[in-house]
């Protein structure tokens, strides 16, 4: 791990691998989408709304993976003095707050037929969109100091705290059960949808989490790019 | 040491009187704009008073958050006070205490005033002051965290409530179902019970979160 702190190095391990990444996460969110779409049965109640799950519910996990993510590198940053874990975290707060967006939305979609109302408040819709904010909050915090070096390590904090409300996403549904359904696929007891369902559903988490390193790769690639840009254009002005 | 800290902060607080009179006439004048806004009708009122005085007090007390480094940091007694050999979480409980008696109680304190504009039974007055009471405390602790995490920070001011509003959800929730519980004869105990576990366990989070950030405000 120490050996990707130099950031010229993680550049050169990482950047050949974008194109693949990127070639990746297109095929299995289009596989993904054709089953979700057409080879998946609609359900026996829900009809074809049903479909929207297969955005909804990677989306979901995504905002919490990503969240894990944006914490476990953090917190290696302020452990460890990694140089560029904070880079790494700063770039993925956006990409998991689309995530998390992109969850609302879809689940307003789904909600509105199915329960008759855009928005309720409920525990699970809830405590995301308490997730979302918190994104917005580190998203926004960094640009508030001068020093690009305290900003970080604030916002590392801050999100390290902020772990406390993954639980509270996930078990929301238990603790506070009145109209998002509980858990269906990772529980103790298996997944309580059929087959036929459940393939869809992890191609296009898959996809999803290729399209997350893709955009993540790039991101960090131009903060490392930006940042030698910088120090470069400080030395020119030295001389 | 700590409580010489906590005797010097109240002492200035009580020169500027204003400052605590700020907050509550705050707290006043937001939660009596609700009549205005959805009606006269006492009934009404007195079934929303519980979560109208809830969220007002805390808006009320997330303002003075903003005061709970800042004045310090700015005169560099801050620093004064973290080489003073102080341990840095003593330093963060006792501003966190400083802030609970000069926000949330007086704000908690002058609750059952606006609770009685609102029509709210009497017989609610003391649940609510206790739950207002447990709660600003917890706010104090978790407010201690966004006030140091934001310190040096352009625009501190608004971004305290966005990092701690989104945080204090959980103690609102338990705030107005315990005034809820008593309202239909239920007992209020599980909610101030949980308050009070809530509190507890915010102190040491508080006591391990602020002081990380203060060390990088003071670098």
């Amino acid at each position: 791990m120490h050996v990707l702190a130099n950031p010229g190095k993680f550049l050169r391990i990482f950047g050949p691998l974008l194109p693949w990444l990127s070639l990746i996460a297109l095929a299995l969110i289009a596989v993904g989408l054709y089953a979700g779409l057409f080879l998946a049965p609609p359900d026996y109640q829900q009809g074809e709304t049903v479909r929207i799950m297969y955005v909804h519910v990677p989306a979901a996990w995504m905002a919490l993976f990503v969240y894990a993510t944006v914490a476990a590198a953090s917190a290696a940053g302020l452990i460890w003095h990694h140089s560029l874990a904070f880079v790494i975290a700063q770039a993925a707060v956006p990409i998991g707050a689309t995530f998390t967006f992109l969850a609302l939305v879809t689940g307003s979609f789904w909600g509105k037929p199915m329960w008759g109302a855009w928005w309720v408040w409920d525990g699970r819709l809830t405590s995301v969109l308490l997730l979302f904010f918190l994104y917005l909050g580190l998203m926004a915090l960094p640009e508030a100091f001068d020093k690009r070096e305290r900003g970080q390590r604030m916002t590392a904090i801050l999100s390290v705290i902020g772990v406390v409300l993954l639980p509270i996403v996930k078990f929301s549904v238990d603790w506070w059960a009145t109209l998002h359904q509980p858990a269906s696929v990772l529980r103790f007891d298996g997944p309580t949808i059929h087959e036929s369902q459940i393939w869809p559903l992890f191609v296009m988490a898959g996809g999803f989490a290729f399209y997350c390193f893709a955009v993540l790769l790039v991101r960090v690639k131009q903060q490392i790019l930006e940042t030698r840009l910088r120090r470069l254009q400080l030395a020119s002005a030295d001389a | 040491m700590a409580l010489l800290l906590v005797r010097r902060d109240l002492s200035l607080a009580w020169r500027q009187r204003g400052q605590v009179l700020l907050s509550i006439a705050f707290f006043l004048l937001s939660a009596s704009l609700f009549p205005f806004a959805i009606g006269p009708d006492p009934l009404l009122l007195g079934r929303l008073a519980p979560g109208i005085l809830w969220v007002a007090a805390l808006f009320a007390m997330v303002l003075s958050l903003e005061r709970v480094f800042q004045p310090d940091y700015e005169d560099g007694s801050l620093e004064q006070l973290a080489l003073s050999g102080l341990p840095l979480f003593l330093l963060v409980l006792a501003k966190a205490l400083v802030n609970w008696l000069t926000g949330g109680l007086p704000v908690a304190l002058a609750s059952p005033l606006v609770a009685l504009t609102f029509s709210l039974p009497a017989a609610l007055y003391p649940v609510l002051l206790a739950s207002l009471l447990l709660g600003s405390l917890c706010l104090s602790l978790m407010g201690c965290i966004g006030a140091a995490l934001t310190l040096g920070a352009r625009r501190a001011a608004l971004l305290v409530p966005l990092l701690v509003l989104p945080l204090s959800v959980p103690v609102l929730i338990l705030g107005v179902m315990a005034v809820q519980a008593e309202a239909v004869n239920l007992t209020a105990r599980p909610y101030l019970l949980s308050m009070g576990a809530l509190c507890l366990l915010l102190v040491p989070l508080t006591a391990f979160a602020a002081p990380a950030a203060l060390r990088q405000a003071l670098d």
